[in-house]
C-alpha cells in the first residue's frame, strides 16, 4: 500500500512539472510570435482593443486582408460585452500591449489620457469632416471618432398604417407626430386599441435589469440634459460649467418615460426582469409598434428567429420629451467611439497603428469594409456620397441627419461623469417604476449623484 | 531516507514555492502596494498613502459599511441554514435507507453548476413565481435576501452533507450500541455522541460555508446585481463596482479589498480556533 502511494505521489508530482512545462511551452507561443515581430521591427505590428462584439467576426477579417496585403501583423481582441474598461485595464499594462484602444469621450479620455497619442498630425484627422466631434486637449488631439451613430424611437410602419387607417385614429400619418402631446395621444389611443392592432402594448418592455438599463439612464437621459445645457449656454468643454445640474427639464423625461412604461407589453412592476435583448425581441416579433434604440441594433431586430419585421418597415421618430421648442427635433445623432494611439507603444507600432487606420477609412478596398461589413456611417470625407451601409436604420440616420429645418440632438452624454451615476440612475428608474421611489427621488439622485461623481473624478 | 528527504527538502520543495510566490505572493505584495496608490493599470501607480482606506469608508454614505452589514446577515442566516439542513440529510441518508446512493448523488449535483450559471437560473426560477404577483426580485431587499439564501442552501447543502455523511459513518458502531444498550434515546445519542463526534466534520462545514458566505460575488451578480438600489450589494460586489464603477477609483477598490481580506481571514481565523477547541479524540 505505501509503495503504492509514494509511486501515486511521484507520478503526480511529476504531472505537475510536466503541467509545468506545457504551460510554459504555451506560453512562449507569444514570445515566439514577438520574435517573429522584432524581425519585422521595422513594420512594427498593430494590436486593436475592439469595443463592439457584433463587428469582431468582420474586424478578424479585415486584419487578415491587411496582414496579407503589407505583411503587417494585426491582432485584433474583442472583450465582452460590459468589459472593456476591465480588459483594456489589465491588457495595457502587459508588455505586448495594445496599440489601438478606444475611448468613450471626454470622460473616457481623462482616464485614459496618460496612454493617448496626439494625433493631430495624422492624415485621418485631416480628413475628418466635423474637426469639433474629435477629443481635443490644448492644441492636441487625442482621439478620433470614427463611426456616426443614431438613436431614436425605433417604430413599425406597418403597424402604425393599421393605426392610421382605423377610424378615429389621432393622425394620418407618421409625419404629424411632431411633438410630446400628438406623441403622446397617438400612444394612448394605440395602447388602447392593442387588441385590434394585436398588438401586446405600444412600447416594447422598458428594460431595468442591472446593466440593461442604458437607454434610459444615458440615452434617454440625454435630450432633457441636451435641453438644459442649450438654456444655459453650457459649454461642454468647461468642466466648471458641467460641474452640476439641475436637471431642469426632469419633469419632461419623466412624461416620455411615463408614456414608455404604461404603455408597454408588460406592467411596470417587471421591468426589473428585463433585458435589452427582450425589447428587441418583442419589437422583431412584432409584438410591440415601438423601442426606443439605435441603428446598432438592427443586426439584433433581423437576427430574432421568427422576426416579422420587414427591413423596409422600421424607421426612426424623434424622442420629443415635451420641452419648449421642441418642434423641429430631430433624432440623437453623434457618437462615442473614439480612437486613440497607444503613446507608449514604441514609435514602429503606433506608426503601423496609424497606417493601418488610414487604410481602413481611406482606402477604396477598407472603406468597402467600413460599410459594407462594419455597416458603420463614417465621419471622413473620403467616403462619397454613394458609399451607403445597407442597412435600414442605418439609412434613416443619414436622412435624419441630411433633413432641413430638423434640429437633431447630439449626444451630449459622453460628458456624463461616471459609471456610477448611470447605474445609480438606473437603479432609482427602476425603484420609480417599481412604485418604491417617488419622482422627487429620482431626481435628488440625479442632481446629488452628478455633483458628487463629478467631484469624485475632479479629485 | 530520513537524511536525503532533508538534504533534498529546498530542491523538492521548490517548483511549489515558486509557483506559490508568482501566483500569489507576488499578487498579494503588489495589491497590497496599490491599495496606497492612485492607479489606472499597475505600471502608472502613484503614491498617496492612507486617502484610499479613508474615501473607502466615508464615499457613498458608507456604502461599504451598508455591504458589510448585508453580508453579515447574510453570512449568519445561511451558515445555519446550510449547516443544519446538510446535517440532518447526512443523519437521514447514513440510516440505511433504500435508494441512499441515488439521494446522495442528487444532492451533491447542485454543487458541480457554476456560480454565475447558478445565479441566473434562479434569477429565472424566482422571477417566473413572483410574475404571478406582477413582481420581480429586484422590487424589495428582502426577496433579493431570501433568493440568496435560497440559492446559497441549494448549492451547498449537497456538499456538507457528503462531508458529514462520511463524519457519521467514522463514529465506532460499538459507541452507538453501548449507548442504546445503557438505554439512551434517540435524542440523547444524537446529542451525546453523534454531534461530538463530527465535531471535525463541523468545523470544515462552518469553515467552508462561513468563508463561501462571506467572499459570495458571482451568484450575488447574477441573482440581483445589488439591485433594488444598491441594497443586496455584498462586499466582494461593491469592491468590483468600486473598482470599475468611476475612474480614479481603483485605489479605493482595492483598499477595500484589502479589508476586506484582513476581515476574511481574522473570521476564518476566530472561527477555527472556536470550533476546533470542541473537537474530540475517537
Amino acid at each position: 500500500m505505501k509503495k503504492f502511494l509514494a509511486l501515486a505521489l511521484t507520478l503526480a508530482m511529476a504531472l505537475t512539472m510536466l503541467a509545468g512545462c506545457g504551460s510554459s511551452a504555451s506560453s512562449s507561443t507569444p514570445a515566439a510570435s514577438s520574435s517573429t515581430a522584432t524581425s519585422e521591427a521595422a513594420k512594427g505590428s498593430v494590436y486593436f482593443l475592439n469595443f463592439k462584439p457584433e463587428q469582431d467576426e468582420a474586424y478578424q477579417a479585415i486584419a487578415k486582408e491587411y496582414s496579407s496585403l503589407t505583411g503587417v501583423d494585426v491582432k485584433v481582441v474583442t472583450a465582452a460585452s460590459g468589459t472593456y474598461e476591465q480588459q483594456l485595464k489589465s491588457e495595457i499594462a502587459k508588455t505586448d500591449a495594445p496599440t489601438i484602444f478606444q475611448v468613450n469621450g471626454p470622460v473616457g479620455y481623462a482616464a485614459w489620457k496618460d496612454y493617448c497619442a496626439d494625433l493631430s498630425g495624422t492624415d485621418l484627422y485631416s480628413h475628418l469632416l466635423d474637426k469639433s466631434i474629435a477629443i481635443t486637449d490644448g492644441s492636441g488631439v487625442y482621439g478620433i471618432p470614427f463611426v456616426i451613430e443614431g438613436y431614436g424611437i425605433i417604430y413599425n410602419k406597418k403597424i402604425l398604417a393599421a393605426y392610421t387607417a382605423m377610424d378615429g385614429a389621432v393622425v394620418k400619418s407618421a409625419d404629424e407626430i411632431v411633438d410630446f402631446a400628438t406623441l403622446k395621444a397617438v400612444v394612448e389611443d394605440m395602447q388602447a386599441k392593442k387588441d385590434a392592432l394585436s398588438i401586446k402594448g405600444v412600447f416594447a418592455a422598458t428594460s431595468l435589469a442591472t446593466g440593461e438599463d442604458w437607454r434610459w439612464q444615458t440615452h434617454l437621459a440625454n435630450v432633457p440634459v441636451y435641453y438644459e445645457f442649450q438654456k444655459n449656454n453650457v459649454d461642454l468643454g468647461d468642466t466648471n460649467a458641467t460641474a452640476e445640474i439641475k436637471f431642469e427639464f426632469g419633469q419632461q423625461f419623466k412624461n416620455l418615460f411615463d408614456l414608455y412604461i404604461n404603455n408597454s407589453t408588460c406592467a411596470p412592476t417587471l421591468l426589473g426582469s428585463k433585458s435589452v435583448d427582450d425589447s428587441m425581441a418583442e419589437f422583431a416579433l412584432g409584438q410591440c409598434a415601438m423601442v426606443q434604440n439605435g441603428n446598432w441594433a438592427y443586426g439584433q431586430i433581423s437576427g430574432v428567429d421568427g422576426n416579422t419585421v420587414k427591413p423596409e418597415d422600421v424607421a426612426f421618430l424623434p424622442m420629443f420629451i415635451g420641452a419648449e421648442g421642441e418642434k423641429g427635433q430631430g433624432i440623437c445623432i453623434g457618437t462615442e467611439n473614439f480612437f486613440c494611439i497607444n503613446g507608449k507603444a514604441s514609435a514602429e507600432n503606433q506608426q503601423a497603428s496609424i497606417d493601418f487606420l488610414t487604410w481602413l477609412y481611406t482606402d477604396a478596398a477598407g472603406m468597402a469594409h467600413v460599410t459594407n461589413d462594419l455597416g458603420f456611417i463614417a465621419p471622413f470625407d473620403t467616403f462619397g456620397d454613394d458609399v451607403k451601409p445597407s442597412d435600414p436604420l442605418a439609412q434613416d440616420v443619414l436622412a435624419w441627419s441630411g433633413k432641413a429645418n430638423t434640429n437633431n440632438v447630439p449626444w451630449n452624454f459622453t460628458v456624463f461623469p461616471s459609471q456610477t451615476f448611470k447605474d445609480n440612475f438606473g437603479a432609482a428608474l427602476l425603484e420609480y417604476a417599481q412604485g418604491t421611489k417617488t419622482w422627487d427621488d429620482v431626481n435628488t439622485v440625479v442632481v446629488d449623484g452628478w455633483k458628487t461623481e463629478k467631484a469624485n473624478a475632479a479629485g | 531516507m530520513q537524511k536525503t528527504l532533508k538534504k533534498y527538502f529546498a530542491f523538492f520543495a521548490l517548483p511549489t514555492v515558486i509557483a506559490f510566490t508568482i501566483a500569489f505572493l507576488a499578487p498579494f505584495v503588489m495589491g497590497l502596494y496599490l491599495s496606497f496608490c492612485k492607479f489606472t493599470t499597475i505600471t502608472n501607480a502613484k503614491w498617496v498613502g492612507f486617502e484610499n482606506y479613508i474615501k473607502a469608508f466615508t464615499t457613498d454614505d458608507g456604502a461599504f459599511l451598508s455591504a458589510l452589514w448585508f453580508t453579515v446577515k447574510f453570512t449568519v442566516v445561511s451558515v445555519l441554514t446550510i449547516n443544519i439542513l446538510a446535517f440532518a440529510l447526512a443523519l437521514l441518508l447514513t440510516r440505511g435507507l433504500k435508494g441512499t446512493n441515488l439521494f446522495r448523488t442528487v444532492f451533491f449535483m447542485p454543487n458541480l453548476i457554476g456560480g454565475i450559471v447558478l445565479g441566473y437560473i434562479w434569477q429565472l426560477i424566482i422571477n417566473g413565481v413572483l410574475y404571478y404577483f406582477e413582481t420581480t426580485i429586484t422590487v424589495k431587499a428582502s426577496y433579493g435576501f431570501w433568493g440568496l439564501v435560497i440559492l446559497m442552501n441549494w448549492q451547498l447543502i449537497g456538499y456538507m452533507m457528503i462531508i458529514y455523511i462520511a463524519g457519521i459513518q467514522n463514529i465506532p458502531g460499538d459507541l452507538m450500541e453501548a449507548a442504546s444498550i445503557d438505554g439512551a434515546k434517540p435524542t440523547q445519542i444524537l446529542f451525546k455522541i453523534t454531534i461530538p463526534m463530527v465535531m471535525p466534520s463541523v468545523t470544515i462545514c462552518t469553515f467552508l460555508t462561513l468563508t463561501n458566505s462571506f467572499k459570495l460575488f458571482d451568484q450575488n451578480l447574477a441573482l440581483t446585481g445589488g439591485g433594488p438600489g444598491t441594497s443586496t450589494r455584498m462586499l466582494a460586489l461593491d469592491i468590483y463596482k468600486t473598482f470599475y464603477g468611476r475612474n480614479g477609483f481603483e485605489g479605493v477598490g482595492q483598499a477595500k479589498a484589502v479589508v476586506f481580506f484582513i476581515m476574511v481571514a481574522a473570521i476564518a481565523f476566530i472561527q477555527l480556533r472556536a470550533t476546533r477547541s470542541k473537537e474530540v479524540e475517537n
